[in-house]
């Protein structure tokens, strides 16, 4: 992934710093400080408030410091009482597994095969991109064309008046048929720089070994990308984590199309607002992300170091 | 290279598997670009197989209906300014991160790039109720709090996607010379100087794929716009493509033309940057 970061000495660092002037330090000051309080006061702040709140039973009009404290509460209703919890679970580990199963060998496989042709990929990659650049919500739009049971395109050759979005047996896998159509160029994408990245003297010399083209991969191109495997599932587990504008321009989503995500948002700009329970869903969000954004780190900081 | 080898049969397996993937691809696309040229009451009438009824008036129709001038005016308020001040701001940290090596300089890279990882919706309430509570003065924002006021949305904006491209720009500026600062400094250079003359003219390339990528990203944004902005008449263009759907009935026509105008620009930037766009994108990785 980072493909022009040939990382300098990190070592004399106090020698430098001691050299720098007054104004310099400011400036210096400034330059971190003004960034790190933006991010700090909008995502990490906001992140430790929510585990806060969840905590709280906060009305969120009277001052915080009044309100309540009911320990584990919230957690225990979201797991035994609403009713949405275990089915917005159930949606996002299915997003997982379809993003994971599908959409991920299909954006290895094309990379593999445009990565082993040299004609026509420009073509190929081109229509594999496109719905990478178009919002999730558009995405909703353009595949309501194909879903839509009066006018869709689907219902249309089949004779069938099935409706996708609405219909709560069809409309998750309608959702992720939308969503892999986006998500399999990206992950394309990345396979692809991966491989372009696999120095071609390894092929050459696997070749005059007397590797067969499957050996070859298996044996040589797999392996380098193996840092790519982890990146992809890391954004893979991610991107179905934070899964939410699709189905929010299908139907907010209800009737089937329930994720973490939109609950969360739900106990907040709805009809009531729920702000410890919200925060006890969005608090177990965080948790499930953070193990992942852990090991991504990881990963990406040890290459750059 | 692989010109020159011979068509075997598979080769030929291999191309006839990625044209049916490329042609289902690009179908739903080129479905929309056709529905949006019919006429509603003759596809209605003879079905979206049939031939005819070819008209332009949807994209008429359809641009009066969502609202787009404002819509998009809208969103060049919103992209402008959080496009550049996320660029400015990642500059600074990662000029800082990769010039002077302190043993911070990995957590603070950190503590950028996992904010941009953090589920939005996660984050959402406490957000939420800080700019409900924010009160500002009205020529800064017409609801008089944070909440529902563009620069709101700039700010969350720029929060999520700054530890992005400091991560790119950082890794890109370490394999700036020392030696090129050391005789700036002999010369007299503030740190400043240094930064914005020396620095980020060498930095065209990675800010050129960032500002790309950015346009995009914050261009598609939904789910910040939709939550963040209460009044309609501010959404973004992305947030408010509901206004093509009827509250009885759609076109899906007018839905075709619509969604076709609001692809656009992303196409646009797509088709005439793609070098920088693509790169962009495999530099970072951590984004969608």
């Amino acid at each position: 992934m980072t493909t022009s970061a040939a990382a300098t000495s990190q070592a004399p660092a106090k020698g430098r710093k001691a050299r720098l002037s007054g104004p310099d330090r400011l400036t210096v000051a400034l330059m971190v400080g003004v960034p790190t309080l933006v991010v700090l006061l909008l995502v990490w702040g906001p992140a430790i408030a929510t585990v806060l709140f969840s905590f709280f039973d906060w009305d969120g009009y009277s001052p915080f410091s009044e309100s309540p404290f009911v320990g584990g509460k919230f957690y225990t209703e979201a797991v035994t009482i609403y009713p949405a919890f275990w089915p917005a679970i159930q949606h996002n580990l299915i997003w997982l597994a379809v993003l994971f199963l599908v959409a991920t060998p299909l954006g290895m496989l094309t990379a593999v095969l445009i990565d082993h042709e040299a004609k026509f990929t420009k073509f190929y990659q081109t229509s594999f991109y496109l719905p990478v650049v178009l919002s999730m919500a558009l995405v909703g739009f353009i595949w309501q064309l194909m879903f839509s049971r009066d006018q869709g395109f689907i219902n249309g050759i089949t004779g069938w008046s099935i409706d996708w979005y609405g219909d709560s047996r069809y409309n998750l896998w309608a959702a992720l048929i939308a969503t892999t159509w986006r998500h399999m160029g990206y992950i394309m994408l990345l396979y692809l720089a991966g491989l372009k990245g696999v120095d071609q003297s390894l092929r050459e010399a696997a070749k005059v070994d007397g590797a067969g083209e499957r050996q070859t991969f298996f044996k040589v191109v797999f392996p380098v990308m193996a840092p790519i495997n982890i990146i992809v599932l890391v954004v893979t587990v991610i991107e179905s984590l934070r899964a939410f504008d699709l189905v929010w321009v299908i139907n907010k989503g209800r009737n089937g199309l329930e994720l973490i995500s939109t609950e969360v948002t739900r106990n907040i700009v709805g009809e009531a607002q729920r702000i410890g329970f919200g925060s006890a869903l969005a608090t177990i969000m965080l948790l499930i992300s953070s193990v992942f954004i852990v090991i991504y780190l990881r990963i990406v900081m040890r290459e750059d170091s | 290279m692989s010109d020159k080898r011979p068509w075997t049969p598979a080769r030929i397996a291999i191309h006839a598997f990625l044209l049916v993937m490329a042609v289902v691809w690009l179908f739903p696309l080129l479905y929309a670009l056709a529905a949006s040229l019919r006429n509603y009451a003759y596809t209605a009438e003879h079905g979206y197989l049939s031939t005819g009824g070819w008209t332009l008036q949807n994209y008429v129709n359809a641009w009066e209906t969502a609202g787009f001038t404002q819509k998009f005016i809208n969103s060049a308020i919103i992209t402008v300014p959080a496009v550049l001040l996320t660029l400015l701001l990642a500059s600074c940290v990662a000029f800082v991160v990769a010039r002077f090596s302190w043993r911070l300089n990995l957590a603070l890279l950190g503590f950028f790039t996992a904010a941009n990882l953090l589920p939005p919706q996660a984050l959402l309430i406490p957000v939420f109720k800080m700019f409900q509570k924010i009160e500002v003065p009205f020529w800064f924002s017409d609801s008089g709090t944070l909440l529902d006021s563009y620069w709101g949305l700039i700010l969350v904006n720029i929060a999520f996607q700054t530890g992005f491209c400091a991560f790119v720009l950082s890794n890109y500026m370490k394999t700036i010379p020392k030696e090129l600062y050391e005789s700036a400094m002999v010369d007299g250079a503030s740190v400043w100087r240094q930064f914005w003359q020396l620095t980020m003219p060498l930095c065209r390339p990675p800010l050129a794929a960032l500002a790309t990528l950015e346009v995009t990203w914050i261009y598609n944004e939904f789910f910040w716009a939709t939550v963040l902005l209460q009044s309609g008449d501010k959404y973004p263009i992305t947030s408010s493509l509901n206004n093509l759907r009827g509250q009885f009935f759609t076109d899906n026509n007018l839905v075709a033309a619509g969604s076709l105008i609001v692809a656009v620009p992303t196409l646009a930037i797509y088709f005439a940057l793609q070098k920088q766009f693509v790169s962009g994108l495999t530099l970072g990785a951590t984004k969608g």
